[in-house]
């Protein structure tokens, strides 16, 4: 806590137009080269229920959640007081002055602002001035803060492109909340904000856009879809992005869009697309996951590209729509009845939603086989910074596909037969000009040459060939990621678990001096360094976003049994981003009992 | 060729495919299923219009009657997918390769029961494709219970009675958007040959509902989807004939007595009226029609509502003509350039 070391939580009312300041706050932080993050925790509402925006500074590049909070702007009355109440000692809080929460704590810096009276100085009109408040209290942070007045103006110029009048009114507001706020940046202590230059060259972006523009460069030709909060916004950017990225010289769309009925059918739209040939997605997230799980199955067995977002929230059922966590790993893995088991892929950046996208779709027609996406809330809907998304260089690898001439060659081929020994066979496409090209697509049993089959041996040949070809795929996909060498302790984690979990292990060293190695698995099956990793490590924490510890559960069914005692599940789910400190004062609890 | 070596010589089509070419499987339904009968009729039908088999994709769900695409057109990819969910498969399938002709395949049970969703939107969405129920009012392959289409006082060979009205697939095809209706009988030759090809000829979704008796489970006296029950109900609206685009008109056309409508491709489709005003480009009569028929216990077959140029869901979409299953990668991966530009706005 600090310079350029410091929280800030927005609690403000849903719907009430917040959100153009809280960006323009967080950017007037990123123009100063501060790294920076945000993150919005906000209810399944339209308007009316409270809202917070949590920004957070850290020189140190720190991006998980911040548990403390250390500068308030409280401006919704109906969660003012519980929000004053849990800051902690020293903390500052700047507050619409008719809240008067000065009264309530006597260990905090508390600052109350007449929002109404500054925006009136600004303008008469009684629906502006309830948005134009908002840039108030940035224009007040930025002065408690020292964050530059002029980027603020540079941010509200971006935020409002285009938009001269709206420019104007913003800019005067920031201007009136700064003025006021002139002379009392006292109040804000040790809290301050530093011009520095750790942002050359980064963007800012949130995962599902990224998301979007790597399934576009990636080379999507097809998306289902049905509404459904937080993957959403992954197809509505992939469809806004791709009409600007993906419409030929001939005016057509080298895509196409559906809006399914639900995500029963989006699944097969994407199922019957990737049969026929079109690299196909869909984005959802669990209740919709659950639907598509007879599809699924059906994909697995007949082998048919796929590739599934899940955005996660929290479940079980409706649970928490519009809170974060991770908790369809369990439920994706081996999704639908009989035996499956199903790629995985876990990205835990914004640059890993960009490539896992297009990565996804080559992995889902080179295995012939459903891929999931697990992303979630936190690291779809949040803004992240990052280094450019790097351009894909490797061609699209669009699998074992039998051409016409091809078969005019071979005569005739078997469409389930281990023919190169990685247990994937080769398909044709419906519409090949060829008498031997067509085969029949069943989830029922079949033999290598598709035909129907109840044989025992057939059945158990076909399911083995299918496990030694998702078990192949282990070295295809992104393998984990380590951090950290020679310590005793081990820490693995998935997804965006990993933000707090390397905050975590700085923590550890300076308050335990305890050193520890992470293990950020990216994948599902486990790549062989997961297994390496556990047995390397006399003790393995392993950290998960949700109740029962699933990435812990996963390991168990996975790993050789010897290895099981090491683990030790670290499993939090509130519905908010898991933070470092909540983490380190467990590992270190358990690591040193008192 | 001498004349007996010709006359010896199967019949071929205009692709120079003879019959032999749109064989299946065996089929392993039961003897006398009205299902067999229409896998016959489809595969005369593709055989006569001159459909080369690799073009086509057959869909179906699951039932004895989705089992059935693995009878006919062995040379055609075909996809037996989940129950009641044939139509989004089909319509995932008919984007990624729109040079596709789409059949799909499907039971009353398959589409009226756990499939009515995908039904009413496939028929909304007027995909390009042919949709046939082959219904016989009961589950074939689960042994015989009730399906939503048969008919309230009908009954199972147990006695039990089905209290619950019918779906009429039709009537609800023609509300929702399907642009070619109609409905047949396994047993009707003629009739459901001629509508096939039509359908075939026909750009948007083709609906037809045909009645299929299960000989093993819904054939018995107090089945109103039973052989028996359709030789006296049948209901024809017209003499049906078809003539397709690669061929000439030949057929007499009476003005007043006949309709003809002029499919998109240019084929024609002949309507001798039965009924005095009957014309299926009138959707409200249609409609109105198809109510009429239920009251008096009849099953009105023929063609019951056509828009041959109805705008379909591939229309929308702004599509190549090339498939998006085989565009090129350079038409489904932008350059680098526009990767930087794109991610300027992210600065
Ligand atoms: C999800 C699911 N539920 C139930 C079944 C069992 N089932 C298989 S076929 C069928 C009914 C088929 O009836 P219909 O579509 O009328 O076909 P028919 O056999 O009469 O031709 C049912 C209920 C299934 N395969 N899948
Ligand atoms: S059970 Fe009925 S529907 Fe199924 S094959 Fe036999 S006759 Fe046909
Ligand atoms: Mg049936």
């Amino acid at each position: 806590m600090g310079v350029n070391d410091f929280s800030i939580q927005v609690a403000t009312v849903n719907g009430s137009g917040s959100q153009s300041a809280n960006a323009v706050l967080l950017r007037s932080l990123f123009q100063m080269g501060i790294p920076v993050s945000g993150k919005n925790l906000f209810p399944s509402n339209i308007a009316g229920l409270p809202t917070w925006y949590t920004i957070r500074a850290s020189a140190e590049g720190f991006v998980a959640r911040k548990k403390e909070v250390d500068l308030l702007v409280a401006m919704n009355a109906e969660s003012a007081r519980e929000d004053v109440a849990g800051l902690r000692p020293g903390a500052v809080v700047v507050y619409d002055e008719p809240l008067g929460l000065a009264s309530l704590r006597d260990d905090l810096a508390a600052l109350g602002v007449p929002f109404d009276a500054i925006v009136r100085t600004v303008t008469g009109d009684a629906r502006l001035s309830k948005l134009l408040r908002n840039m108030a209290y940035v224009g007040v942070v930025a002065q408690l803060l020292g964050i530059e007045l002029a980027e603020v103006e540079r941010a509200i110029e971006r935020q409002f492109p285009g938009k001269k009048k709206a420019v104007e009114l913003n800019v005067a507001a920031a201007r009136a909340g700064h003025a006021h706020a002139a002379g009392k940046r006292f109040a804000a202590g040790a809290l301050r904000a530093e011009r520095m230059d750790a942002n050359r060259g980064k963007i800012v972006i949130d995962g599902n856009t990224a998301a979007a523009l790597g399934a576009i460069f990636g080379g999507f030709a097809m998306v289902a879809w049905y509404p459904i909060t937080p993957s959403s916004s992954l197809t509505e950017a992939l469809i806004h992005y791709a009409r600007k990225l993906r419409i030929g010289p001939d005016g057509k769309a080298s895509f196409a869009v559906v809006q399914a009925e639900d995500e029963l059918a989006a699944a097969g739209m994407v199922v019957g697309a990737g049969w026929a040939g079109a690299r196909a997605m869909t984005a959802t997230s669990g209740p919709g996951v659950s639907l598509m799980s007879e599809f699924a199955g059906l994909a697995y067995f007949a082998e048919i590209p796929a590739v599934i977002w899940d955005v996660q929230r929290v479940g079980p059922s409706t649970g928490l729509p519009t809170r974060t966590a991770q908790g369809d790993l369990l439920s994706t893995a081996y999704l639908s009845h009989g035996d499956t088991r199903h790629l995985l892929l876990i990205p835990g950046s914004v640059e890993e939603c960009f490539t896992m996208a297009g990565q996804a779709l080559d992995l889902a027609e080179r295995f012939q086989t459903p891929v999931f996406v697990l992303s979630d809330l936190d690291l779809g809907m949040n803004v992240w910074m990052s280094d450019p998304f790097p351009y894909p260089e490797r061609p699209l690898d669009r699998g074992k596909v039998l051409s016409r001439e091809a078969l005019e060659k071979l005569g005739s081929f078997a469409r389930y037969a281990d023919v190169d020994g990685d247990g994937v066979g080769w398909r044709t496409l419906p519409g090949t000009d060829h008498p031997a090209a067509a085969y029949f697509t069943r989830g029922t049993g079949h033999d290598e040459r598709a035909r129907y089959s109840e044989r025992p041996d057939d059945w158990e040949k076909n399911l083995q060939r299918i496990a030694r070809k998702i078990d192949g795929a282990r070295a295809a996909t992104p393998q984990p990621e380590l951090s950290g060498s020679g310590a005793r302790v081990g820490i693995l984690s998935a997804g965006t678990s990993r933000w707090a979990v390397e905050e975590s292990r700085v923590q550890l060293r300076r308050e335990q001096g305890l050193e520890t190695d992470h293990l950020r698995v990216r994948a599902f099956p486990f790549a062989d360094a997961v297994r390496e990793f556990v047995a390397a490590h006399d003790r393995v924490y392993v950290v998960d976003q949700n109740r029962d510890g699933q990435l812990g559960q996963l390991l168990r069914l996975e790993l050789p049994v010897e290895l099981l005692p090491r683990l030790r599940p670290v499993a939090h789910v509130t519905g908010l981003p898991l933070d470092a400190r909540s983490l380190t004062d467990e590992i270190a609890g358990r690591e040193n009992p008192s | 060729m001498s004349e007996a070596a010709r006359a010896a010589a199967p019949r071929t089509n205009r692709l120079g495919l003879a019959l032999a070419d749109y064989k299946g499987a065996k089929t392993t339904l039961c003897a006398g299923c009205g299902h067999n009968a229409i896998s016959e009729r489809v595969l005369d039908a593709f055989f006569e219009m001159g459909i080369a088999p690799e073009r086509v994709a057959k869909l179906s769900g699951i039932g004895c009657s989705s089992k059935s695409p693995a009878y006919f057109m062995g040379r055609s990819h075909a996809f037996n997918a989940v129950h009641g969910r044939m139509p989004s498969v089909a319509t995932g399938a008919v984007l990624a390769n729109r040079r596709l002709l789409a059949l799909g395949v499907s039971g009353d049970g398959d589409t009226a029961s756990i499939g009515l969703g995908q039904f009413g939107h496939l028929m909304r969405r007027n995909l390009p494709m042919i949709y046939l129920v082959e219904d016989n009012g009961v589950y074939g392959l689960t042994k015989g219970q009730f399906s939503a289409t048969a008919d309230a006082g009908s009954t199972l060979k147990t006695g039990v009675v089905n209290e619950l009205p019918a779906i009429d697939t039709c009537a609800l095809a023609i509300q929702l958007g399907a642009s070619f209706v109609g409905r047949s009988f396994s047993g009707d030759k003629k009739q459901l040959s001629a509508m096939l090809k039509a359908a075939v000829a026909h750009r948007g979704t083709a609906m037809l509902d045909v009645i299929s008796p299960c000989v093993t489970f819904n054939d018995h006296q107090g089945s109103t989807k039973s052989y028996g029950y359709m030789k006296d109900h049948d209901e024809p609206l017209h003499e049906i004939s078809f003539v397709p685009s690669f061929e000439e008109i030949d057929v007499e056309y009476a003005a007043g007595a006949s309709v003809d409508v002029r499919m998109h491709d240019g084929s024609h489709l002949r309507l001798r009226k039965l009924e005095e005003d009957y014309d299926p480009r009138d959707k409200a009569r249609a409609l109105s029609r198809i109510a009429e028929s239920h009251g008096r216990g009849e099953v009105l077959t023929g063609v019951l509502w056509v828009d041959p140029d109805a705008p379909t869901f591939l229309d929308l979409l702004e599509l190549p003509e090339e498939p998006l299953a085989t565009l090129p990668a350079e038409r489904l991966r932008p350059p680098r350039e526009a990767l930087a530009a794109v991610l300027e706005e992210f600065r």
